[in-house]
């Protein structure tokens, strides 16, 4: 059972790369300037020959989604977050409690010297000190949660660089949440479902005792749609989603354009989350 | 053998049935917290390992130190430590069921515990710390068994058991740096991320583990009229004192890391242990009391091992033993585990304290490794009597 669901989507995934099957390709916010108007994944295979990153990192190969936050456009209208959080939560059934012991976070805000700890925020400017990051996870190109889980229940897609979540197979080890050093991951010390508000048939619910956390909304792309935080901000340029490794997609435009930061970058994780300070 | 364990003097049936209350309440507990889930537990978001874990962290230790008995009179033919190696062996297989005891208790699906075996993951420490802690039981069982049967029959043990005696000394080394790799190799939990993780465990195990096994044999001679022998005692003294200094000599290691090289990120765990860690106006200090209560018992304990008296009178070794290894579970069952916590990768404080429900089970684990132990002895003061009488 377990298996077929995993090769289900495994398909699911791949031929959305491929572009077979899927009513629509991932189109990117295309209001925003940068906009490269081309096919935001490429098919698979397609690995372009870009310039080889500093520090002898090895060549890219097939897709790495990821994505650009612009942390300016969120600082001057704080509600766009707000709106992605939500988005996020009517399209995962993401419980709400109203305890922190038992929270449940896929994304959500935090200030700037949490999410950035290696960063120094000393004497910032007001709009780092008073503006709500946005955390969620890196999908990390060599993420340490998917090295620590005894079970394969947490993977990283061959086809997407998504770090994805078999609810079934987890064990509620809670190895992989010792293992992430953005605290991207949450259990469920209970049987969530009381505590969904509105309950979105198309996402399953979870069980209590296993681990979850933000997927990239792989469901939705799977289906042709952009993940629900990107669609909740479209237009605005504030959430810019796309493959790392095609040098045509609309994030290496940016990428290539403006100054970005990840998160403890040190760690050597290679997370695919960047941020526009 | 196992005969053995049915015929007992009264205090026997009452120890049993004492820790059969515990056990009990331990199950009572769990069927709670299976049928809400790891809710029942003090753990958090945050704090996402707790008493389970340390426990576990902490009793994988005091298996591994019965090594230290194996391997003088294996190894060395150090014919002293000959009525006692059995006990070292039982202690490990009671040590190793606790573990899987507390693991299974951790586990927020405990019915897919076997997916570790049908998806075996190979990158996982996880993995090898299964293969490690299941192949020591293994070990420890058929050596100790085949052993015990070959002295019951005054026969000499078959020679093919001594592979397996041998092999078990490195599978001791490695349930408890595998262990130590489960924490060590995480990228971005400062405190646990040190290469001296893996041997500091093993000091402390191997002070732990020999303490504990003076304890039963003080323990024994009273009870069950067997007598270890003054020799092996100071012998094990000797070896609990240099393994407790060398783990004293690793934390101070620590906290010079983290103190000279100023670096923030190795200086949160040991402030928050030690000192109470300060964060938003508020100072978040309630583990300070247990790691100072863990360095006065154990340098008090070195200290009072170290005398004469401990050499002669049983009171005064036993109460050294009790105080090392109450501090080494301090160090290792509390404050190792939940330090790695805080602050969490997000630099945001939140503390642990166990519910009364995580405290039964803890308590029910430990009654039944307590358990397991009295029969297992039981079963080799049985035999080493019976050797005597004919």
């Amino acid at each position: 059972m377990d298996k077929q669901r995993r090769k289900f989507l495994k398909i699911a995934g791949a031929s959305v790369i491929a572009g077979i099957g899927a009513p629509a390709i991932i189109k990117l916010s295309g209001t925003s300037a940068h906009a490269s108007g081309g096919r935001v994944v490429p098919a698979a295979g397609h690995a372009p020959a870009v310039a080889h990153g500093a520090h002898g990192e090895e060549a890219p190969k097939g897709v790495r989604l990821g994505m650009v936050i612009d942390m300016r456009k969120f600082a001057d209208k704080p509600e766009l977050l707000d709106g992605a959080i939500s988005a996020c939560i009517d399209a995962h059934n993401i419980p709400q409690y109203p305890d922190k012991k038992n929270e449940i976070k896929w994304l959500w805000k935090a200030p700037f010297e949490s999410v950035f700890t290696d960063q120094s925020a000393y004497h910032s400017s007001k709009r780092i000190t008073e503006t709500d990051f946005a955390v969620l996870c890196n999908h990390c190109d060599d993420p340490p949660c998917v090295r620590a889980c005894p079970t394969q229940a947490t993977f990283k897609s061959p086809t997407t660089g998504i770090v994805a979540m078999d609810f079934h197979r987890c064990i509620g080890c809670r190895f992989c949440m010792a293992a992430c050093p953005y605290g991207a991951r949450s259990f469920n010390w209970q049987d969530p479902r009381p505590y969904i508000k509105k309950y979105n048939k198309n996402f399953p619910s979870r069980m209590k005792g296993v681990v979850e956390k933000c997927n990239f909304c792989a469901e939705r792309l799977a289906l042709g749609q952009e993940p629900a935080c990107v669609e909740s901000c479209k237009g605005t340029g504030a959430i810019t989603f796309g493959d790392l490794n095609d040098a045509k997609s609309e994030v290496r435009a940016i990428l290539d354009k403006e100054f970005t930061i990840q998160r403890k970058p040190t760690l050597g994780t290679k997370p695919s989350v960047f941020y526009i300070v | 053998m196992i005969e053995k364990t049915l015929k007992g003097k009264p205090a026997y049936w009452v120890w049993l049935a004492f820790l059969g209350m515990f056990m009990a309440v331990g199950a009572a507990c769990y069927v709670r917290q299976y049928n809400f889930g790891l809710g029942m537990t003090g753990m958090s978001r945050n704090v996402s390992w707790g008493l389970y874990i340390s426990q576990f962290t902490f009793l994988v230790g005091v298996a591994a130190g019965g090594v230290m008995l194996v391997l003088p009179y294996y190894i060395h033919n150090y014919k002293d430590f000959g009525r006692i190696t059995i006990l070292g062996e039982f202690l490990a297989i009671a040590a190793i069921v606790m573990c899987l005891l507390f693991i299974m208790a951790d586990l927020g699906q405990p019915m897919r515990a076997l997916n570790v075996v049908l998806h075996p993951s190979p990158h996982s420490m996880l993995f090898y710390d299964a293969i490690v802690l299941n192949g020591y039981l293994f070990l420890n069982i058929l050596c100790g068994w085949v052993i015990l049967t070959a002295e019951k029959k005054q026969v000499k043990p078959p020679k093919w058991i001594y592979f397996f005696v041998y092999l078990s000394i490195p599978f001791a080394v490695s349930i408890h740096t595998v262990t130590a790799m489960l924490y060590c190799g995480l990228p971005g939990r400062h405190f646990w991320l040190s290469a001296i993780i893996a041997p500091r465990f093993l000091a402390s195990a191997f002070a732990a583990g020999p303490a504990l096994i003076v304890i039963a044999c003080l323990v024994l001679k009273r009870v069950a009229g067997f007598d270890a022998g003054r020799k092996a005692m100071n012998k094990l003294v000797t070896i609990i004192i240099y393994a407790a200094l060398l783990n004293m000599f690793f934390v101070g290691l620590e906290f010079f890391v983290g103190y000279y090289s100023n670096i923030p990120g190795h200086k949160h765990a040991l402030q928050y242990l030690f000192f109470g860690l300060e964060h938003h106006g508020h100072v978040y200090n309630n583990l300070v009391p247990f790691m100072w209560a863990f360095v006065i018992l154990a340098f008090g304990a070195i200290a009072t091992l170290a005398t004469p008296a401990a050499k002669k009178n049983d009171f005064v070794l036993g109460l050294g033993c009790v105080a090392l290894f109450v501090a080494f579970w301090l160090d290792k069952g509390i404050g190792f585990v939940l330090a790695g916590f805080v602050p969490n990768p997000l630099h945001e404080i939140t503390e642990y304290v166990p519910t009364m429900n995580e405290l039964g089970i803890t308590i029910g684990v430990w009654a039944t490794g307590f358990f397991v132990v009295t029969v297992l002895y039981k079963i080799a003061i049985g035999v080493e009597h019976e050797v005597e009488e004919c």
